[in-house]
């Protein structure tokens, strides 16, 4: 592999308050190749900003710099507005959040997958449409004939999230961003909707940065895992290597998890003043 | 002496029946947790018990009196809910002091400045907390307020939906040792909704797992440790949990 598919370099993403400019991200660098890297770092550790910059998402008065952004030798900072389009999607999509607020709640799902597929392609409408229907059975939708024709209010949360997932997959990224993609779902659809995203990332050689606050997913769903607080990367591991971390931070938040069995009688508490945080 | 007895509970919202014979005993001074998918039931079951949703057939005993269908002073007074979101359960135009003293002032309790010192203490808040907006609070100073007005009447059973699903690791992991702590301290039972199986590890002694409104199975808090469920969806939701492989029960 010659150079990475994505390669930021020292990435700073500011807000303006009352009291002056924040810094949200702290001049981080990292890469990402054809692989599954993930993001780990509690609510304000600037973990989703990371993503967003990525995609050029954060709009003014929020400013964006790094030294390097390149995305497969495009410079991601440089680029216009319109020709941010051409990438959006095509290249790099991301799957956020929550289904309930990302699917346009009047257009129905199988118009909505389509959609990216006719901006960035020119291909006959009954090719989209199968298109559509063998990817929406690819997220493990039965009967997708039924339910392209749904609208979004009329699938459960695991189900949109897989909607979501068809529609970032379809044209065929190189790189798929995903902010948290199961923290709205529970716990058995999780590991469903997690499997299909690795076994499509697998199968079309793409690459994946996991953005999540759960250790132990990211541990079972990446390669890398890149650990963040307060808007700077404290630690970067192999995710097999993470019960080995060394920075304090990880290793107190590891030990504030609770585990299946369980025998201590109390959780240790992250004493943030030991390595300087906030 | 059993805290909360279920008996072939079926609660409905409207037409729609939410859950069909539920039967659970709770012993004083126990942990017990409910588990499963969303949509399971599990919540309206604990609505059911503090009187939130009055469509029941069946019965609700609190230490053995049984329950009437609306708002009833004496159960309140045993039996206090904390809500799952600390962002929407605490009136954002009051203070946490009026928070904290309304219940005593609805139940006709005086020294009322004196008890909410106390419980704000009780729960690891300074006591600048005290004339502040929920606005001005983090997640987790929120959520000890919401205990903290569940607390307030002095009730024996504490029912708690997902408590701390909305919150961080670490700041999960303050609100679940406090939580274990006042429960030791106060001799309180606890009924706890969650669909995280460490967390029950962690906090409750037996468990009971739901789905589509049934209780399919009800389990020691040692067998969820080694993963020995009987039931299919059960086990399918201790190997989603992260759970090492279950030692079967052959």
């Amino acid at each position: 592999m010659s150079r990475p598919l994505l390669d930021v370099q020292n990435l700073r993403v500011s807000f303006p308050t009352p009291h002056g400019r924040v810094e949200v991200v702290k001049g981080i660098s990292f890469t990402v190749g054809r692989e599954r890297l993930g993001i780990v770092g509690e609510s304000g550790s600037g973990k989703s900003m990371t993503g967003r910059s990525v995609l050029k998402l954060i709009r003014a008065p929020g400013r964006v710099t790094a030294d390097r952004l390149d995305f497969d030798g495009i410079d991601i900072l440089s680029r216009s507005e319109k020709q941010m389009r051409a990438i959006r999607g095509a290249r790099i999509s991301m799957v956020m959040q929550d289904p309930k607020f990302s699917l346009n709640p009047v257009i129905t799902v199988g118009d909505q997958i389509a959609e990216a597929l006719k901006f960035h392609t020119r291909l006959p409408g009954s090719e989209i449409r199968a298109r559509v229907l063998s990817m929406l059975e690819a997220v493990r939708i039965n009967d997708p004939g039924r339910v392209a024709g749904l609208y979004p209010h009329e699938v459960s949360g695991g189900m949109g999230q897989r909607i979501m997932i068809a529609m970032m997959l379809i044209p065929e990224p190189d790189l798929l961003i995903a902010d948290e993609p199961t923290s709205a779902l529970d716990v058995s659809v999780q590991a469903q909707v997690l499997d299909i995203i690795d076994d499509l990332i697998r199968s079309k050689g793409m690459g994946l940065m996991l953005i999540s606050h759960d250790l132990n997913l990211v541990a079972r769903y990446c390669d890398r895992i890149v650990v963040m607080n307060a808007g700077e990367i404290v630690e970067t591991c192999v995710a097999s290597e993470l019960h080995n971390a060394t920075h304090p931070y990880t290793r107190g938040l590891l030990a504030a998890m609770p585990t299946i069995d369980e025998s201590r009688e109390e959780l240790p508490v992250l004493d943030r003043a030991s390595w300087g945080g906030t | 002496m059993s805290a909360i007895t279920l008996k072939d509970l079926a609660i409905s919202y409207g037409d729609t029946q939410i859950t069909e014979g539920v039967s659970l005993e709770i012993a004083e001074g126990e942990s017990f947790a409910l588990v499963g998918e969303s949509g399971s039931g599990k919540t309206t079951v604990l609505r059911a018990i503090a009187g939130l949703a009055p469509e029941w057939t069946g019965s609700i005993s609190v230490f053995d009196t049984p329950r009437s269908h609306g708002i009833d002073n004496a159960v309140v007074r045993t039996c206090q809910m904390v809500f799952q979101d600390p962002y929407g359960s605490i009136h954002p135009r009051k203070t946490i002091d009026a928070t904290l003293a309304e219940p005593l002032a609805i139940h006709g309790i005086g020294d009322r400045g004196n008890r909410v010192e106390a419980m704000l203490e009780a729960v690891g808040l300074d006591r600048r907390f005290r004339f502040r907006y929920p606005h001005q609070l983090s997640g987790g100073q929120r959520q000890r307020v919401a205990i903290a007005r569940a607390l307030m009447l002095e009730p024996r059973i504490l029912l708690l939906d997902e408590p701390t699903s909305a919150l961080d690791v670490s700041i999960q992991a303050e609100i679940l040792n406090l939580l274990k702590r006042l429960r030791r301290e106060q001799n309180l039972t606890y009924l706890m909704v969650t669909h995280n199986l460490p967390v029950v590890s962690f906090m409750c002694d037996r468990l009971a797992v739901m789905r589509h409104g049934r209780i399919v199975e009800t389990a020691t808090v040692e067998m969820l440790k080694t993963g020995a469920f009987k039931d299919p969806y059960s086990r399918e939701l201790f190997a989603a949990s992260g759970g090492p492989t279950p030692v079967l029960a052959s």
